[in-house]
């Protein structure tokens, strides 16, 4: 790597005040033609071409982004990871992702703050009790940790949680995860644009992409802000957005566009130290290393590209915060805001080949698709390279909508994030 | 969030109502001739029109009536609500 990260190399530019630190990726025009082209420069769409660069040999590769690396849903969500998922297929998916995460920053050679804090998952009636026991049994059957806690250990878990048996929705135990966790958000965006930018990956921040052209059913080059770029290969990974995309090739998804919120606290000292989340009464909570309270709220029920989220969605989750811990009721909140997520029917994603020759979809990851980036680029990158799935992203084509052979993880897991 | 003119109650906010998502998607006249394609497009395939869009509401908190309404999904604003059955204005 041209400027490679470690303590020698801060002790050496503490001495110019770290001024002279080189940019960790660059600003290049784009060139004519590539052998493929990756639209959105989300975590997914940098990722991917992270590993067609490297795993692939597919070094003429742009990525190109509307706004700047990051800016969409990757910097905008709670930071969630977690592989606990029912389904034999997204266990292999999700837990793909986890095993790259665990090694992530070693193998960037940048900080992205991975830390298995643990996600506990909390049950509320007998319904979710059954439920989220089935689910731990069928994720350690697929090799996957996790343990049933019942409400005296979720306390002595995290003891600010109101575990009152005569609250509204009390708790009557929960799930956890101990490799699940957090990670730095934006650090996984810039991380994989340093790493592709060094194997000679062209990231072209403010060019968005405004047509596809084809040649029968080949896809033949971009109509972008920054001029027309010839590829035979285009993979999409542009979340909210990726219907729009679809519609210029002249194809429709199975996908529904929807605001989802978040908000943060004024930062305070440590008094959370895992992720709990409870999707009964649509509420979850994190701690950042700032101390800021994470939030996540629901999605607004209506198809909506406004990037901002309707009030009443946030009072209904700070209801359940405040009962599940009455400790924050004089919190004050600092920032809110929204990103555009792209939900699909069945709550799975779609990382898939298309009936358009060289167009691929990588999208539908709706409310909590960033646990899956390092394991979505890399799967994605093999489709786009082989034009074939790798074994782990075969269930999640587009044609199982018309097979009928969904991948129905709505209700049959955590959905949330 | 946004106010909503129900065409039988008046004006309410939006959290009185429930989206029922693309209008005009016709049930299909005779299912059992459908092949899965044709199904997979009723049933899942979706325009997520970034702009104007036809889309069903209902008035869940309220007369409990079904109506449309046009509405730029880029800014949420509302260009037209009619009732059901009625012909979509020329937007
Ligand atoms: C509030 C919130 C909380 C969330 N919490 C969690 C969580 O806790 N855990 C979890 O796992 N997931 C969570 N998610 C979901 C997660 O953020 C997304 O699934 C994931 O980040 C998607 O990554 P991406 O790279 O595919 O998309 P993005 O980061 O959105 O990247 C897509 C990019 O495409 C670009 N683009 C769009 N159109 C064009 C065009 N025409 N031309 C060029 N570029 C274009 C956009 O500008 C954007 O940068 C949350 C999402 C939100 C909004
Ligand atoms: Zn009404």
């Amino acid at each position: 790597m041209k400027n490679k990260y470690s303590i020698f190399s801060l002790v050496k530019n503490a001495f110019s005040q770290h001024e002279n630190w080189k940019q960790a990726w660059g600003n290049p025009e784009p060139k004519k033609e590539y052998d493929a082209v990756i639209v959105g420069g989300g975590g997914h769409g940098l990722a991917t071409a992270y590993y067609l660069a490297k795993k692939h040999d597919m070094k003429n590769i742009a990525v190109l982004e509307k706004g700047w690396i990051g800016g969409g849903n990757t910097g905008r969500n709670t930071t969630i990871i977690r592989s606990n998922y029912l389904w034999d297929a997204s266990a292999g998916l999700y837990d793909h992702a986890l095993k790259i995460w665990e090694n992530l920053s070693q193998e960037l050679n940048y900080n992205i703050m991975f830390s298995q804090r643990g996600v506990m998952n909390l049950a509320h009636n007998l319904q979710d009790v059954r439920d989220l026991k089935r689910r731990t049994h069928a994720n350690r059957l697929n090799g996957i940790d996790a343990v049933w806690l019942d409400t005296k250990q979720v306390k002595e878990f995290c003891p600010i949680i109101n575990t009152s048996q005569d609250i509204r929705y009390p708790v009557l135990g929960g799930t956890l995860q101990r490799r699940a966790g957090t990670a730095r958000h934006d650090a996984v965006a810039w991380g994989y644009a340093r790493g592709a930018d060094a194997m000679g990956v062209d990231i072209i921040q403010n060019c968005e992409v405004k047509g596809i052209k084809r040649n029968g059913d080949q896809v033949e080059g971009l109509e972008t802000t920054k001029g027309f770029i010839k590829t035979k290969k285009i993979g999409v990974v542009a979340a909210g957005h990726s219907s729009v995309i679809a519609n210029m090739a002249g194809l429709k998804l199975p996908l529904e566009s929807k605001p989802l919120q978040a908000l943060v606290s004024e930062p305070v000292k440590p008094i959370i130290d895992t992720v709990v989340m409870s999707n009964a009464v649509h509420a979850y909570v994190s701690q950042s290393d700032k101390g800021e309270l994470v939030i996540g709220a629901g999605t607004d029920a209506y198809i909506s590209y406004t990037q901002r989220g309707s009030h009443d969605v946030v009072e209904g989750t700070l209801k359940a915060i405040l009962e599940l811990y009455p400790i924050f009721s004089r919190m004050k909140m600092l920032r809110q805001w929204g990103g555009i997520v792209d939900i699909c029917p069945d709550a799975s994603p779609i990382i898939s080949k298309t009936n358009i020759k060289g167009l691929y979809f990588n999208c539908g990851w709706g409310t909590g698709g960033f646990k899956a980036t390092p394991g979505s680029g890399d799967l994605f990158a093999h489709t786009i390279a082989n034009d074939e799935p790798h074994k782990l992203n075969a269930a999640f084509n587009l044609n199982r909508f018309v097979s009928g052979d969904l991948v129905d993880e709505h209700g049959a897991a955590a959905v949330a994030h | 969030m946004f106010i909503i003119n129900c065409p039988y109650c008046g004006e309410r906010d939006q959290s009185e109502f429930s989206c029922g998502g693309e209008a005009h998607i016709i049930r299909p006249k005779q299912p059992t001739e459908l092949n899965d394609d044709q199904w997979a497009e009723y049933l899942f395939m979706r325009k997520n029109i970034k702009g104007v869009q036809f889309e069903r509401w209902n008035h869940a908190h309220g007369c409990r009536k079904w109506f449309n309404l046009v509405r730029d999904t880029s800014n949420d604003k509302i260009h037209a609500v009619y009732k059901m059955g009625e012909k979509p204005p020329v937007i």
